[in-house]
């Protein structure tokens, strides 16, 4: 028989032995993260040769030399349009259909849903080639509004499954006393179901904002104009001129990647929530 | 009045179909009629060859099924070394309840960085010339460890698959918890009670609940790290060589490089037609699973 002390060195031993391997992962997670901020305080002259995390010299003035003669002002600013365009758009757009989906009879309802579900499912890797041409011809390509549109429909299928399973859950007996005081389709639609559907509207509002903030390859294939850049696009401009500049690019990076970081720390829930909802249900 | 009712329905849905029609459907039919023209994207003219252009992709366009295969290379990187890390550090954060949090905050941060930051960052660290890795390894004694990772055609194709590692694995972890915490703690009670080990509890408790989350993590690491090409935009372009390249880099330069349009949506319907096939498989595999 072994002592009970033998099984507490031993418990703790396993558990220091997991704590150091879940760190080592952690730090891995935020390390790069530190240097690239790091990098962004560097000049041109120091960065190759000072390896130090915190340089001995912090050189904020590289952040307003990226903002304003590198543009990532105009890129920032570019990036905030977009994503608050395309949340509010996809906000609008697929809750009045998943509230009808949930809600309202009409010939087609089952197809029609079967049909963004489908679009959901089934992966196209070239779809960007057939939305470069189809942008072409409705001479919407290289501008903001074209490439609005594009990202609603990029994330209306999923928003909308998503808020018509909330739908399918919610009672029914606050949206039929709206009805019995004469309250219209839409007037319930917006005064009850909206408010009462805040916590998915979280999920799908961080969802399509990460998504659209972080997005490349759309940007880059409508885009010739700088000045409609996003971030992302401008990032890779950026460095394919100015090749060996880290200081700024790295300013630049971290510019695009703090917002990113911010709205995930203070939402993370929703995020953890968004992941689980959307792994159970796929 | 009937009418009217149903009239107003319609328009519930009538932006969300619009929207839709117009920006997937569309797009989505041409794919397929593109498929089987010659054309440069700008001329009116387009010349129809039939299937022409799959029979090009399977039996002359080594670079694709190159490609593919490097794509393949780093699903399976990320099949075994991702998820088997995700599994770990999900089952290790599901017993250990202190700082639990804590960790799922920092693991879930590659995944929300854009895959240009990432793949920029590190681009930057893992520089031939000035890296921060070359660096360490030289202050700690291996100097001959020292390559250009990204460009070195030895080393490239599996760099790019553990950045894609560390980018990804945030994901699984998050499943793969949410999936521990559903087992109830009594199971684990009672085997402990009937006198099981740790170690025979995960093998007959932990690890069959858990197989039809396992399934679902691999599909989805599946199709999501076959389509990645983002971050390889920003670390290496597709080079050394060719020995990075993957599908949607192909499509890109198809319709960018070349201004082949048509052979470009020939390529992607190809590829999505492998990506149908392997999901599936994966779906089949997964039923099976669950009559077992």
């Amino acid at each position: 028989m072994r002592s009970l002390t033998y099984y507490k060195i031993k418990k703790v031993a396993v558990n220091a032995v997991i704590h150091i391997f879940l760190l080592a992962v952690a730090a891995s997670c935020v390390f790069p993260l530190a240097w690239m901020v790091s990098s962004s305080l560097k000049t041109q002259e120091t960065v190759f040769k000072d390896t130090s995390l915190v340089p001995r010299e912090l050189h904020f003035e590289n952040y307003i030399i990226a903002w304003q003669e590198g543009g990532f002002g105009r890129y920032f600013f570019n990036s905030i349009i977009y994503t608050v365009s395309v949340v509010i758009g996809i906000i609008i757009v697929a809750s009045l259909a998943a509230y009808a989906f949930s809600r309202l009879r009409f010939p087609g309802r089952n197809a029609l849903f079967l049909m963004f579900m489908a679009a959901m499912m089934i992966p196209i890797p070239g779809s960007f080639v057939a939305l470069y041409v189809l942008l072409n011809k409705l001479h919407l390509r290289n501008t903001a509004i074209g490439y609005i549109l594009c990202m609603i429909s990029v994330g209306l299928s999923t928003s909308i499954f998503l808020l018509k399973t909330f739908f399918d859950k919610l009672p029914r007996e606050l949206e039929d006393a709206a009805r019995m005081d004469g309250a219209s389709k839409f007037g319930i639609w917006w005064h009850v179901a909206m408010p009462l559907a805040r916590p998915v509207l979280a999920v799908v509002v961080i969802f399509n904002a990460l998504n659209v903030w972080n997005e490349y390859v759309l940007a880059m294939i409508l885009f010739d104009s700088k000045n409609l850049m996003p971030l992302q696009r401008a990032l890779m401009v950026f460095q394919g001129e100015f090749l060996t500049n880290y200081p700024l690019l790295m300013a630049g990076l971290t510019i695009t990647a703090l917002p990113i970081i911010l709205v995930y720390l203070f939402m993370q829930k929703y995020i953890v929530k968004g992941v689980t909802a959307g792994a159970i249900s796929g | 009045m009937k009418l009217k009712s149903t009239l107003e329905n319609y328009v519930f849905i009538l932006p969300a179909a619009l929207i839709f029609v117009v920006f997937y459907l569309v797009p989505f039919i041409w794919i397929f009629q593109l498929g089987l023209y010659e054309w440069d994207g700008i001329l009116p003219t387009k010349v129809f060859v039939g299937l022409g252009n799959f029979k090009e992709i399977f039996f002359e366009d080594k670079i694709w099924w190159g490609s593919m295969r490097n794509a393949g290379y780093i699903t399976l990187i990320a099949l075994t070394l991702q998820n088997t890390l995700a599994f770990m550090l999900a089952w290790a954060c599901d017993r250990q309840m202190r700082l639990k949090n804590f960790y799922r905050v920092l693991f879930f941060i590659p995944p929300v960085l854009s895959e240009v930051v990432v793949g920029l960052v590190w681009q930057w660290i893992l520089d031939g010339n000035y890296g921060l890795l070359n660096g360490w390894l030289t202050s700690l004694g291996f100097p001959n460890l020292v390559r250009s990772w990204l460009s070195d055609p030895n080393t490239a194709l599996t760099t790019v698959a553990i950045v894609h590692c560390w980018k990804g694995f945030g994901w699984g972890f998050l499943i793969f918890l949410a999936g521990l915490q559903t087992i109830p703690r009594e199971l684990y009670e009672a085997a402990r009670m009937d006198g099981a080990n740790a170690w025979s509890s995960f093998k007959n408790i932990t690890l069959p609940l858990m197989m039809p989350v396992a399934v679902l993590v691999a599909i989805l690491t599946i199709l999501g790290t076959m389509q990645g090409f983002v971050m390889i935009i920003a670390m290496t372009d597709g080079g050394p060589a060719y020995h990075t390249q993957v599908p949607v880099l192909r499509i890109l330069a198809s319709m960018r490089g070349s201004s082949r349009f048509g052979y470009a949506c020939a390529q992607g319907i190809t590829f999505g037609v492998v990506l149908m096939v392997i999901s599936f498989i994966q779906y089949k595999f997964s039923q099976k699973f669950k009559q077992a």
